[in-house]
């Protein structure tokens, strides 16, 4: 195994009853390197990603990555029991570190410092995936595995927390593997794609996916023109309370 | 004071103090059903605990931790729906107990006591047994607090960042189990759940963080316990129904006063 490679599946297969979700699937996501899976619902996608984790026990195939690696993983979703009273801090803590300026630095770099003593049932749906976010990068990762972390958030504020993600890998170093249904969204941050459909489509560079034949039978050829609403420009962006931010000249 | 009113008072209070937080994860986990079913199994421990002529306690104690297992071990095949499980066993394990107890005319026991509590039963080494085990489960809290809360908020996200999380909810299990099969005599079978959920769901709407529900609930419980034995006393009601109303009055003035803390708005 290569020394930059986080984790490496191969020939992974596993079967629900008759269903056949995954079959011969290989994944390896290197340090530094932003992995995505893109597919339609009920591809496989969070299957294969619950395999890496550890989660679930693929029927063949096989995961290989080093005994020390530290994970941050986002799931999918939080459902927060409304009955439990839990802040944000309190939630972070219970990712094993909690001194206070630790955990601070990690709100300050979601930009989420404002939800600190917040209650987590009060706050907004894309709120809580920065949270979750924040959780994730609590645990000093080598590896970050989202699952869809720009679900329920409306698209320029998608845009943004997928660059976020970019600034995240660049600062730490660390590989990600991420879940995302929309390839034109995280074209800009991503290295890899990878087009999942029980089996892989195709995979490679973002833009060579993005003509790839398999990936336009699975897509249809209306979702890949879809380019339009995200190449033109802002002169201006939002931060995550809605507020204008001028952009910067350079 | 009496001397069997003090008894069941430091019985009584050993208990609320550590239902108050082990209640609370009974109330975030949705477990409340999964109480009542213990509970009810445990007059099973009574029974076979009178035909095997051995120390009831014992028998109660074990029949609750042994049934607590084989709950776990049939979540995890997932064969039926939990709450379909929950409703056969709780009923037919009741049932059993009930219809063995009235088959075996040994002894005359006293049935309503199991039922509902009775405050004349407690003996010495009964409040032994209750401080006992209310020990260890506190110490258990105290010392799995941070595990039992991270598994309680997403399982997965626990298990991914290194929590034995099967251990601990199968403690979690049993330390439930544990504290209903000694708390038995004092509240009663039917009535047992009411002290793991009326007095979370009352500090709910005062607490902030999960610690201080757990806490809150504590000294609900307490008050609840010291009211409601005082009521049994001088009214001579059952022990079981006079706490869980006392418990059920804290919680609707709770419900009802507008919330202390102040509603965040920011």
């Amino acid at each position: 195994m290569e020394t930059d490679c986080l984790v490496k599946a191969t020939d992974i297969c596993i079967n629900f009853g008759e269903r056949h979700v995954l079959q011969h699937v290989n994944l390896t996501v290197q340090k530094g390197q932003i992995v995505t899976l893109i597919g339609p619902n009920g591809a496989g996608k969070t299957t294969l990603v619950r395999i890496v984790l550890g989660l679930l026990k693929a029927q063949k195939g096989n995961v290989v990555k080093p005994a020390d690696l530290r994970i941050g993983y986002m799931p999918q979703k939080l459902h927060v029991e409304p009955t439990m009273p839990i802040t944000v801090k309190r939630f972070l803590q219970l990712g094993g570190r909690i001194d206070s300026a630790y955990i601070g630095q990690i709100l300050q770099e979601v930009r989420i410092s404002h939800l600190l003593d917040q209650q987590l049932r009060a706050i907004s749906g894309g709120e809580l995936q920065r949270v979750l976010l924040a959780r994730a990068l609590s645990q000093s990762p080598q590896l970050l595995v989202l699952d869809e972390p720009a679900q329920g958030v409306d698209v320029a504020g998608q845009a943004e927390l997928y660059q976020l993600i970019g600034e995240i890998r660049d600062r730490h170093n660390c590989g990600v593997l991420m879940i995302s249904h929309d390839l034109h969204l995280v074209m800009a941050t991503t290295d890899e794609v990878v087009c999942l459909n029980h089996h892989i489509c195709c995979h490679g560079r973002p833009e060579q996916v993005s003509v790839d034949p398999s990936y336009l039978a699975l897509f249809g050829k209306k979702e890949a023109q879809g380019f339009a609403i995200y190449t033109h420009h802002h002169n201006h962006r939002h931060d995550i309370d809605g507020g204008i931010i001028e952009k910067k000249n350079g | 004071m009496a001397d069997f009113v003090l008894r069941a008072l430091i019985a009584g209070m050993c208990i609320a103090l550590v239902a108050g937080p082990l209640g609370s994860f009974v109330v975030w986990r949705r477990m409340s059903y999964f109480g009542d079913t213990l509970a009810h199994s445990s007059l099973l421990g009574i029974t076979l605990g009178i035909l095997l002529d051995i120390n009831l306690q014992v028998a109660v104690i074990a029949c609750s931790l042994v049934f607590a297992v084989v709950l776990i071990f049939l979540q995890r095949k997932k064969t039926l729906s939990t709450d379909t499980l929950l409703g056969i066993l709780a009923h037919s394990t009741l049932a059993f107990g009930l219809l063995i107890l009235s088959l075996s005319n040994i002894v005359q026991v006293n049935l309503v006591a199991y039922l509902f509590g009775d405050l004349l039963t407690i003996g010495t080494t009964d409040l032994y047994w209750v401080i006992g085990c209310t020990a260890i489960i506190a110490l258990l809290l105290l010392f799995l607090w941070n595990g039992l809360l991270t598994i309680t908020v997403h399982e997965e996200l626990a298990e991914v960042e290194g929590v034995a999380v099967g251990k601990l909810h199968g403690l979690m299990v049993l330390m439930i189990a544990l504290l209903i099969a000694v708390s038995m005599k004092i509240v009663g079978v039917l009535l047992i759940t009411s002290l793991l959920i009326i007095p979370p769901a009352a500090a709910r709407r005062f607490a902030q963080t999960p610690e201080q529900m757990a806490l809150i609930a504590s000294v609900a419980g307490c008050l609840s316990v010291g009211f409601g034995l005082l009521m049994s006393y001088e009214l001579d009601t059952p022990a079981g129904p006079s706490i869980v109303v006392t418990a059920c009055a804290f919680f609707l003035v709770s419900y009802l006063t507008p919330s202390l803390s102040g509603r965040r708005t920011q």
